[in-house]
């Protein structure tokens, strides 16, 4: 039975048994849109812990038959009993094995036994592969180590079952019964470096350019404006760094010493006033940009790290990549604007010359 | 930035013992009371891209010809609308220019059509007019070789008695000198045919992608029209192919001599060494008529009459190719990607209006770049050779009159002077007796080396007069790369260096570190090592070989078109070209950093 399928091997064929928010991890990972490792446990792996245990299966169907909705406090207590009845059947010992193998596999890449993975629902249904569940699932993250992945997966499977998701699918008409859970192990980041970019470049529009915004450490830093980040302008046709501002990044969210949460702590002078990324990272992210916006075709707002546990060049990693919104929304005006022939823009050009210095090219070292 | 002004030319004072300087040169070269007023008024920039050296007398020559012929074109074949030629005057020995705008408004105006239609009509016309330019340049350089210039005979031939030719040998040194100088002009007036057009083709496309992307790298837009397959880089193709040839023969050993002297003779004495030889024979026609600096000076070394420098490279290549080192240039992986960079521009502009815009502009520019990258091989390097090669043999003719000690005294000599001197030697040779020239000469070109000696110790500053508040001028920003920031740069940066850090045009792409080493003139580019970066007023086509030995170019001067960053975008090499102080404020030895994607240069240590 097939109990894994990692993003980068991911196939149209595999949707019914990786769920929705699976397919788009592989989907971004095979269109060179690199997210975090990681791999979907199939639904294959939920119906095997449903179906080995008859009289599990039927106290749960039991237990949801007695539901009234009208009965909040009621809800409460069947969905509780229904998780516990879930999380209380012994894992299928082929699942287990499958997890265990897969995980050792992720921390081999990642040059750690331990790695801290997030393990999400990925949900469908028999016949409703793109059912919705959003937001009704628990999302678990820095689990680390292959005992507490399988509980965590056990939890996840019963997260399909809080008061909240069975009114949901009770309101939809979903029959319970039929629902079928994929989950999704994925690596937690731990970036050396995280910022935005945009692929245009956000002072003047110019569509040839990604603008790329970069500091230490998690994104949040860039992302909520608490440091100035390095800003950096690369050419997205022949990759060239345009210009770079190196700004001191005084702040920064890391992992804390358990490396099992996030903490805001001050940088060194020193490493505060480094650039963030090298010039072959501040090229990678720019390419990556780039292929979020070949993808989507459309200018792209997006996040992304470099994760120090991934090796060199393959370790900047998407985090979100969003529509750009100004710039996009604005007509573009158009170069030729009706110039004439050929001789008319030779004769147009040797009136009104253009420089041929580049404006911005100068490395600003802002120390203080 | 310092004061807004650069010395008046009347500022300047003549450095002790190179007084009666003037004299060197055409009566119309120095600055002169007589043109205070005009001379005054206008920003002269020391042309050190083609002229960074004292110029002999002879040797201003080309300098007068060739920006004679530029400005002739400008002002009276295409009649370019802002501007007039490029005035030019020596000071001190050095050679300095200023553009001549056109500034009334109307009669800009009045040019513009006629710049249309003769303009347009090379344009429509080029490929034909091009092929027909390479032929009328071989024939020119036919007629160059053909000249004679050896000695008066004692007794004329009995043939020109017999054929009734009725004119005599001192007839032939002087006419054929004549001619000299008559093709000398001729293939001055052949260089600038083209090309500003061909600029002015290229400024067009620039101008149409920094409106569309203002961000967009000048070397983006380079790399766009830059040919795959350019003249000036076959002499470095011939000597791979040779170097491979070596290695195939098995002749490769014999390039371990340092000598090219002791490489031939070796290679003489073997049926694959003479085989080898017949291969070089077949190559060094025109292609290693390539001179190791600008071409413009007589001192510049010729590969044909070096061998040592030609030898020198064919060692470093099969040094490399034993190593397993690829040198080939892949051709078609170069087009690929070249097509890629313009298809992913054109996919990025906003209307099918600025896409058609784009590809008739480009279009253009790649019909008129190869003779901007070609001319130069074909003139300043391939007719420039056969010309210093024609006056030495007159110069010899000098020698064996007695006139000169050495052949090269005759470039002490104005060009016109030359034909005084002729006729003193013919003039005697026909009486019967004695010429002045053994004489005069010895003396009076000690004193003339004694003056150049001392010029050449003083450092011309880089412009005079009052500059600019912009410059416009397409041709002096495309060729010499004088801007209104390298103004500045000039006029600000004095000794020290404010962060120590350099700042030039972003020429070829790429960041290196390394060792620099610091190369003033053509004959110390046998110094360069492996890793290095090198740093030197300005590079020549023919340093390509060196190329795949260092890391990184920096030069004092030049823009980028300039010849030192179209070879180096060619061999993939980050440049920083253009900084005005690199040689100044680098040393041999210091760790430097080269960002030619930014035109940065720091020094590391």
């Amino acid at each position: 039975m097939n109990y894994i399928v990692w993003f980068d091997e991911y196939r149209d064929e595999h949707l019914p048994i990786v769920g929705g928010k699976n397919r788009s991890l592989g989907e971004m990972t095979l269109a060179g849109l690199p997210v975090p490792p990681g791999f979907a446990l199939t639904t294959h792996a939920y119906r095997q812990m449903r179906d080995q245990d008859a009289d599990a299966r039927h106290e749960v169907q039991d237990l949801l038959a007695r539901i009234d909705l009208n009965d909040a406090a009621g809800l409460q207590e069947i969905a509780a009993k229904v998780r516990q009845r879930i999380e209380d059947i012994p894992m299928p010992a082929a699942v287990d094995e499958a997890i265990r193998q897969a995980y050792a596999r992720l921390g081999e890449v990642c040059g750690d036994g331990a790695i801290p993975v997030a393990v999400r629902s990925s949900a469908t249904a028999e016949d409703l592969v793109d059912a919705s569940f959003a937001g009704l699932q628990d999302t678990y993250l820095w689990v680390s180590g292959e005992d507490d992945v399988v509980a965590h997966v056990k939890r996840c499977w019963s997260s399909c079952f809080t008061d909240r998701a069975i009114a949901y699918r009770h309101e939809m008409g979903h029959d319970h019964d039929r629902l079928l859970m994929s989950v999704a192990i994925q690596k937690m980041i731990r970036p050396k470096a995280a910022g935005v970019a945009f692929t245009l470049n956000p002072s003047d529009g110019d569509r040839s350019q990604v603008a790329i915004d970069a500091a230490w450490g998690f994104g949040e830093s860039v992302v909520s404006g608490e440091v100035t980040p390095d800003n950096f302008l690369v050419d997205k046709v022949i990759y060239e760094i345009v210009s770079r501002t190196i700004s001191p990044k005084t702040i920064e969210y890391r992992l804390s010493e358990d490396g099992r949460s996030v903490e805001k702590a001050e940088v060194p002078e020193e490493r505060a006033t480094a650039p963030s990324l090298t010039d072959d990272e501040v090229k990678a992210v720019a390419w990556l940009a780039r292929q979020a916006e070949r993808h989507y075709g459309a200018p792209q707002d997006v996040e992304w790290a470099i994760d120090m546990d991934l090796p060199d060049n393959e370790n900047v990693v998407l985090l979100q990549s969003r529509p750009e919104t100004v710039w996009s929304q604005k007509p573009r005006k158009p170069v030729a604007r009706g110039q004439g022939g050929l001789m008319d823009g030779i004769v147009s050009t040797l009136l009104n010359p253009v420089h041929t210095r580049p404006k911005a090219a100068t490395t600003e070292e802002q120390g203080n | 930035m310092a004061e807004g002004r650069f010395p008046s030319p009347f500022e300047i004072e003549t450095p002790a013992g190179a007084e009666g300087w003037e004299e060197l040169y055409t009566y119309s070269l120095p600055f002169s009371e007589d043109r205070r007023d005009y001379e005054d008024s206008v920003f002269w920039f020391q042309d050190g891209i083609h002229w960074p050296e004292v110029l002999t007398p002879w040797d201003a020559t080309f300098f007068e010809y060739a920006i004679a012929s530029l400005s002739q074109y400008n002002t009276r074949h295409y009649l370019i609308p802002p501007a007039l030629g490029i005035d030019y005057r020596v000071l001190n020995g050095y050679a300095y220019l200023t553009p001549v705008p056109v500034t009334d408004p109307a009669e800009i105006e009045a040019r513009v059509p006629k710049f249309m239609e003769r303009a347009g009509y090379y344009f429509q016309n080029w490929d034909r007019l091009y092929e027909n330019w390479r032929h009328k340049i071989d024939d020119l350089a036919n007629q160059l070789r053909a000249l004679d210039f050896s000695p008066l005979p004692e007794v004329e031939p009995m043939d020109v008695i017999t054929e009734g030719r009725g004119e005599g040998s001192g007839m032939r040194l002087q006419e054929n000198y004549r001619t000299l100088l008559n093709l000398a002009l001729r293939l001055w007036q052949y260089h600038f045919e083209f090309l500003n057009l061909g600029y002015a083709a290229y400024l067009d496309f620039f101008g149409f992608c920094k409106e569309a992307f203002p961000n967009i790298p000048d070397l983006a837009i380079a790399k766009m029209v830059a040919g795959v397959e350019v003249d000036l880089f076959v002499p470095d193709q011939k000597l791979k192919d040779l170097a491979q040839a070596a290695i195939d023969l098995g002749v490769a050993d014999a390039f371990a001599q340092d000598s090219a002297a002791a490489v031939i003779e070796t290679l003489e004495g073997s049926d694959a060494g003479r085989q080898w030889l017949a291969k070089w024979d077949e190559a060094k026609d025109p292609w290693f008529n390539f001179s190791n600096g600008s071409g413009f000076y007589h001192t510049d070394e010729v590969w044909l009459e070096h061998l040592d420098i030609p030898f020198g490279y064919l060692r470093n290549y099969i040094d490399k190719l034993r190593q397993g080192v690829d040198l080939s240039r892949p051709i078609d992986e170069l087009r690929a990607e070249r097509d890629r960079v313009v298809n992913e521009y054109m996919e990025l502009l906003p209307t099918d209006e600025d896409k058609e815009a784009f590809q008739g502009k480009l279009g253009l520019a790649r019909v008129v770049f190869p003779y901007v990258e070609n001319h130069n091989f074909w003139v300043e390097h391939y007719s420039h050779a056969v010309i210093w090669r024609k006056m030495r043999e007159l110069g010899e003719t000098f020698v064996k009159e007695g006139f000169f000690a050495d052949r090269d005294d005759v470039f002490f000599l104005k060009r016109d002077e030359v034909n005084e001197a002729l006729w003193d030697m013919y003039s005697a040779w026909a009486v019967g007796t004695e010429a002045r020239g053994p004489r005069y000469w010895p003396r009076e070109l000690d004193r003339r080396k004694g003056i150049l000696d001392t010029l050449r110790a003083w450092s011309p500053p880089p412009a005079l007069g009052e500059p600019p508040e912009v410059v416009t001028e397409p041709f002096t920003i495309m060729l010499w790369g004088i801007t209104s920031d390298s103004i500045g740069m000039w006029l600000g940066a004095g000794e020290e260096g404010g962060d120590g850090g350099l700042h030039g045009f972003a020429a070829s792409p790429g960041v290196a570190e390394g060792p620099a080493r610091v190369i003033l003139t053509a004959d110390q580019i046998g110094e360069v090592q492996e890793g290095e970066i090198l740093v030197a007023p300005l590079t020549a086509p023919s340093w390509a070989p060196i190329f795949n030995k260092i890391q990184a170019t920096v030069t004092d001067i030049g823009g980028m078109m300039s010849h030192a960053a179209i070879v180096c975008r060619e061999y993939g090499l980050p440049a920083v070209t253009g900084t005005a102080f690199g040689t100044k404020q680098i040393e041999t030895g210091q760790m430097i950093r080269v960002d030619g994607s930014t035109g940065t240069v720091t020094v590391l240590d």
